[in-house]
């Protein structure tokens, strides 16, 4: 299903948060896109997704798919980051009772699966809630 | 474009087929609908399908179907729109009889599902959601519907209590239906007791592994009355249209664009609004899509589609019945073959011929099947001639 390719294509996006940025209006592309979703623009400039962010909304996965199947139950929220970009992400380092929508979260560089005796191990990120002082 | 009418519908009990494959799910819907139709061959076929391919190792199912249907070598086509892929399928053959390419083509719609474990079924339903940034989070489709219940609850103040009402209509509707997979009644209790499978969606809030199929006959609305002496039902309203892949991407992740852009496009082409349908079949695939569903094709404002279910609006008697057939929650969800299910039961409603879940008087009926959290969309709208 996975080849090495495949994964270590996503690497600038799942470990370094790699993202562009739209030279004509300013839309930051989480993958980065080759037309802008805002304005129709084909020139980019590349740019970093903050690590900061806020919770829109979570669940917690109870039956999971295959390849997570030892990690349930675990949380999956979206994120908006700092500046308006969005991610699917784990949300992790908290009870899952503790989950709220609107919290800030900051976002964590960790394994996100194994796939196997061989495989190759699949690292990303998640976010966690931030400390509230 | 030429009228195009429907003139046979066929389906067979759905549920865990273990003792059928595939092609013979699909054939006897298939015979089913010709032989309601009275025609004696087709022209061309659409076969709606998400993803055979993960579950039972075929493509191809042009081939396949017409193969063993017996109609070669007729055009035959296999249309894949994940969840939408029937309500897809059905509007090309809209499309190929409205412009006068064929006269008599079948849509059809399959899934065989039962054939994999849960753990490959949540998989290969999980492809249509984005592979690369969604799903390699290890979220799920219930996931993402929990994704977009949550959301709907925070900003509209839904309740769990409310997503638990449509399960609990949409089994009373399927205790009415024979060929529903689960053809009995749940109650409020049992919804909100049930194991919970993605927050805040329990088991009773999805819709189930099914196998199955559904067919319809279509042709020009000018010759229907040659092949059969039925009332006839007419497509008067089609629209397709499509959204983000992934939902964080959409501004509003409790508000399904696609099926609102579809429904206008479709109410449109139709000459009709919300307030002149009789019915409704909707694509309750789980408790909160329903919700957000009769928002985005306008039975209710923005925002209180959770009052809905609670209230009975959209139970049999309501002021629009959503699902009688018992939905996806109740009938099953054999991905590929939802959206033709969704016109037969349409088909049959507006001929008078369902019995005791019979909408009374029903004249017009609106079909609505998506793909993913809803990134593509097919609505269609019906009126018995």
């Amino acid at each position: 299903m996975s080849t090495s390719a495949r994964y270590w294509r996503g690497i600038p996006q799942r470990y370094r948060l790699e993202a562009n940025k739209c030279k004509k209006c300013g839309q930051t592309s989480f993958p980065p896109r080759l037309v802008c979703p805002a304005c129709g623009s084909r020139e980019f400039e590349a740019t970093k997704l903050p690590q900061t962010g806020t919770l829109l909304t979570y669940t917690v996965i109870r039956v999971a798919p295959s390849q997570f199947v030892d990690e349930a139950p675990y949380a999956v929220g979206v994120v908006e980051l700092d500046g308006g970009t969005r991610i699917t992400s784990q949300i992790t380092d908290c009870s899952l009772d503790a989950i709220r929508i609107g919290q800030k979260m900051k976002v964590e560089f960790r394994r996100i699966r194994a796939e196997g005796l061989s495989g190759i191990i699949c690292y990303g990120y998640k976010c966690a809630p931030v400390a509230v002082q | 474009m030429r009228d195009v009418a429907i003139i046979g519908v066929g389906m067979n009990k759905w549920g865990e087929l273990w003792e059928k494959s595939m092609r013979d799910i699909y054939v006897e819907a298939a015979l089913l609908a010709i032989e309601d139709a009275g025609v004696d061959h087709i022209d061309s076929m659409y076969v709606g399908c998400m993803t055979s391919g993960l579950f039972v190792g075929q493509e191809h199912l042009g081939s396949l179907m017409a193969d063993y249907l017996n109609v070669t070598p007729i055009p035959a086509t296999r249309i894949e729109s994940a969840c939408a892929s029937g309500g897809v399928a059905l509007r090309h053959g809209f499309i190929e009889v409205g412009s006068g390419m064929s006269d008599i083509v079948l849509v059809g719609g399959v899934e065989k599902m039962c054939d994999v474990g849960g753990g490959e079924a949540t998989y290969a339903l999980s492809t249509a959601a984005d592979q690369e940034y969604e799903c390699y989070q290890g979220v799920t489709f219930p996931g993402l519907y929990a994704l977009m219940a949550h959301r709907h609850m925070h900003l509209h103040g839904t309740t769990q209590e409310q997503l638990a009402h449509v399960a609990v209509k949409n089994h009373d509707h399927g205790s009415m239906n024979p060929l529903a997979q689960y053809p009995f009644k749940v109650t409020l209790e049992q919804v909100l007791s049930s194991v919970m499978i993605a927050d805040p969606l329990r088991i009773l809030d999805c819709s189930p592994i099914t196998d199955g199929a559904a067919a319809a006959i279509l042709c020009p609305l000018e010759m229907a009355k040659k092949f059969t002496k039925k009332p006839v039902v007419q497509i008067i309203g089609s629209g397709q249209a499509t959204d983000t892949i992934a939902l964080h991407t959409r501004e509003d992740m409790s508000w399904l664009g696609a099926t609102a852009r579809a429904a206008e496009v479709a109410y449109k082409m139709a000459g009709v609004g919300p307030d002149d349908l009789d019915l409704v079949e909707a694509h309750d695939c789980f408790t909160i899509a329903e919700i957000c569903v009769i928002e985005a094709l306008g039975l209710v404002d923005r925002g209180q589609g959770g009052k809905a279910a609670e209230s009975g609006l959209t139970a049999l008697g309501g002021k629009i019945p959503v699902n009688v057939s018992g939905g996806l929650k109740a009938k099953g969800h054999p991905v590929g073959a939802t959206g033709v299910a969704q016109v037969v039961e349409m088909v049959e409603q507006l001929r008078g011929e369902v019995g005791e879940r019979q909408v009374e008087g029903a004249r017009v009926g609106l079909t609505q099947t998506m793909g993913g959290t809803g990134g593509s969309t097919a609505v269609h709208i019906f009126r018995r001639v």
